[in-house]
């Protein structure tokens, strides 16, 4: 099994403040990791160094290497518009544009150059049937986005990200904001993606990560403390400090 | 005990007629319009008043039709417009999202200093330097006006730019659209209605004035013949002549006003709908 990512000995500073330590990691193709840890431990941090969202803050730099199928993405050559169409990214807030449903899923396409009517409207059609959500808007395709649930904006968001083609999927907290059901929905449609994508999710619910993950990282205080298969580590963690946080013992 | 609530009732008096004097002023602004001005009206005749081309206190009998100055007023201002809209937008999403903070403490300030500047002083500029190019014209108007509407749509515009939440940005950067697509296509749209209502406010600002319009084009009361003529304002005509006016002449002036202020109160209210469309 191949890797998507590669991170090497990676720091990674706010201004002065180290948010991540020499932080080691080869994450899995075609697989669910999940990053857990306690708040501001930096699992956002290093999510967004995967498709350089940290680009967008001042005063934000890294040391060290990410690779994506052993490409250097802070290299030089990197494109970093297409590093982010191939890496697609969920928020933990459903941040749909202020558009119609059609014209959200269509933004990234037409992004990328894809014009064609017919054209979009397949991509349209085949992202919002991947996540799971074809049936409920299909009738409402040209009217606000903003007037679903929060449960479906969520999936609505990542049909959008969807539509891109991308190979790896992350995702910061995508179902922290809604109920049971919706997550469950959420977790679901993650599991049928995995087939198609690599996909990484934050989270602060370790039955989230127990039930849809393959692999789970814990992080404290910017250094990941332990790395394994997600079953390994909540049933026998080799680090204390794991096992104190699945215990909930801090944190 | 009791003195408390004397002087509590005394306060809230007291703002209530702070309060109240603003709405005093209006409604005898308007009261003060209507009174003088709809008698004239009607002893002209609307349609006369409203559609007559000819504007000649002095001929025998006078002739009384501001068509050519409801003209001239639209005139400069939709110039006013075409010019400060593009500037002042851009200037908008520069000052909002583009230059770097250190920058922006320089021009900000100067983009409020133009706000501030008395419009003789724009009327003075503008014969210094645009009318020696375009003559006092039409044209020369719309430029001297285009300018001064720059503020009120920039600083409009900017507040509702800034008001975007930065989600929609990062959502859309997180996609790879670049950093100008992204404004383009997101966030600009998503502060159109904040924006319509800065420019909205703007042709408010252009129909109003007077003084710099009046210095830099010509304020011949004729049917608008060319943009490099010159041509009269509402407002123009009301300051040219209303120190002499007597009589029907002076009433007539004063229905200018109130033209005027039906135009004013027409933008003030799609200014407030296009506020009330934000939620
Ligand atoms: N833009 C920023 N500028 C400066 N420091 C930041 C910035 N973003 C995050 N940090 C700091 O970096 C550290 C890691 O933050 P991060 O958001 O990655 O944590 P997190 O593990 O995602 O926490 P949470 O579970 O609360 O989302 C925190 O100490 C935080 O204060
Ligand atoms: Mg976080």
């Amino acid at each position: 099994m191949a890797d998507c990512f590669n991170i090497k000995d990676l720091d990674l500073y706010y201004g002065d403040f180290k948010a991540l330590k020499k932080v080691n990691m080869d994450i899995e193709e075609n697989k669910i990791t999940a990053f857990i840890g306690p708040s501001g431990c930096g699992k956002s941090t290093l999510l967004r160094s995967l498709n350089r969202m940290n680009d967008l803050i001042e005063g934000c730099r890294i040391e060290g290497s990410i690779k994506l199928f052993s490409e250097d993405i802070y290299g030089k050559d990197m494109d970093v518009t297409l590093l982010r169409k191939r890496v697609g990214m969920a928020f933990q807030k459903p941040n749909l544009f202020p558009m119609s449903v059609y014209d959200n899923v269509a933004y990234g396409p037409r992004t990328h150059g894809i014009k064609g009517r017919y054209e979009l409207d397949e991509i349209v059609e085949t992202s919002l049937r991947n996540a799971a959500i074809w049936d409920e808007v299909k009738d409402r395709l040209k009217k606000s986005a903003l007037g679903l649930s929060g449960g479906q904006q969520q999936r609505l968001c990542i049909a959008r990200a969807l539509a891109v083609n991308p190979e790896v999927i992350l995702l910061d907290e995508p179902t922290s904001a809604l109920d049971p059901i919706s997550t469950g929905k959420i977790e679901e449609l993650l599991m049928t993606l995995v087939n198609k994508y690599s996909i990484i999710i934050v989270t602060h619910n370790m039955q989230q990560a127990t039930r849809i993950s393959d692999n789970t990282a814990f992080f404290l205080q910017g250094e990941v403390v332990e790395y394994s298969n997600t079953e390994k580590l909540f049933s026998m963690p080799e680090n204390k400090k794991t096992e104190d946080y699945i215990t909930g013992r801090f944190g | 005990m009791k003195k408390r609530k004397v002087k509590e009732n005394f306060m809230e008096g007291l703002f209530f007629i702070a309060a109240a004097a603003s709405i005093f002023a209006v409604v005898l602004i308007c009261f003060f319009l209507m009174a003088n001005g709809v008698p004239a009206i009607g002893k002209i005749g609307l349609v006369k008043f409203l559609f007559g081309t000819e504007w000649s206190p002095s001929d025998i009998p006078p002739l009384y039709g501001i068509a050519s100055m409801i003209v001239g007023s639209l005139y400069v201002t939709a110039g006013a417009i075409i010019i400060g809209v593009p500037i002042g937008l851009f200037t908008a999403v520069f000052l909002s999202k583009i230059c770097p903070t250190k920058l922006y403490k320089i021009m900000k300030p100067g983009v409020d200093l133009l706000a501030g500047i008395p419009s003789v002083v724009y009327g003075f500029f503008g014969m210094a330097a645009v009318v020696p190019i375009f003559g006092n014209s039409i044209i020369s108007g719309c430029i001297i006006l285009g300018i001064m509407i720059l503020p009120t749509i920039i600083g409009i515009s900017e507040s509702a730019i800034r008001a975007v939440p930065s989600e929609y940005y990062e959502g859309s950067v997180a996609l790879g659209a670049g950093k100008y697509r992204t404004l383009y296509k997101v966030v600009v749209p998503a502060a159109k209605s904040g924006i319509l209502a800065g420019i909205v406010l703007g042709i408010g600002r252009a129909i109003g004035e007077t003084m710099a319009v009046i210095m830099v084009m010509g304020n011949q009361a004729r049917m608008p013949v060319s943009l490099l003529k010159g041509a009269r304002t509402l407002t123009g005509n009301i300051v040219i002549e209303m120190g002499y006016a007597e009589g029907l002449h002076r009433e007539a002036l004063i229905a200018t006003g109130v033209v005027l202020f039906v135009f004013i109160l027409i933008i003030n209210l799609s200014f407030s709908a296009l506020k009330g469309r934000k939620k």
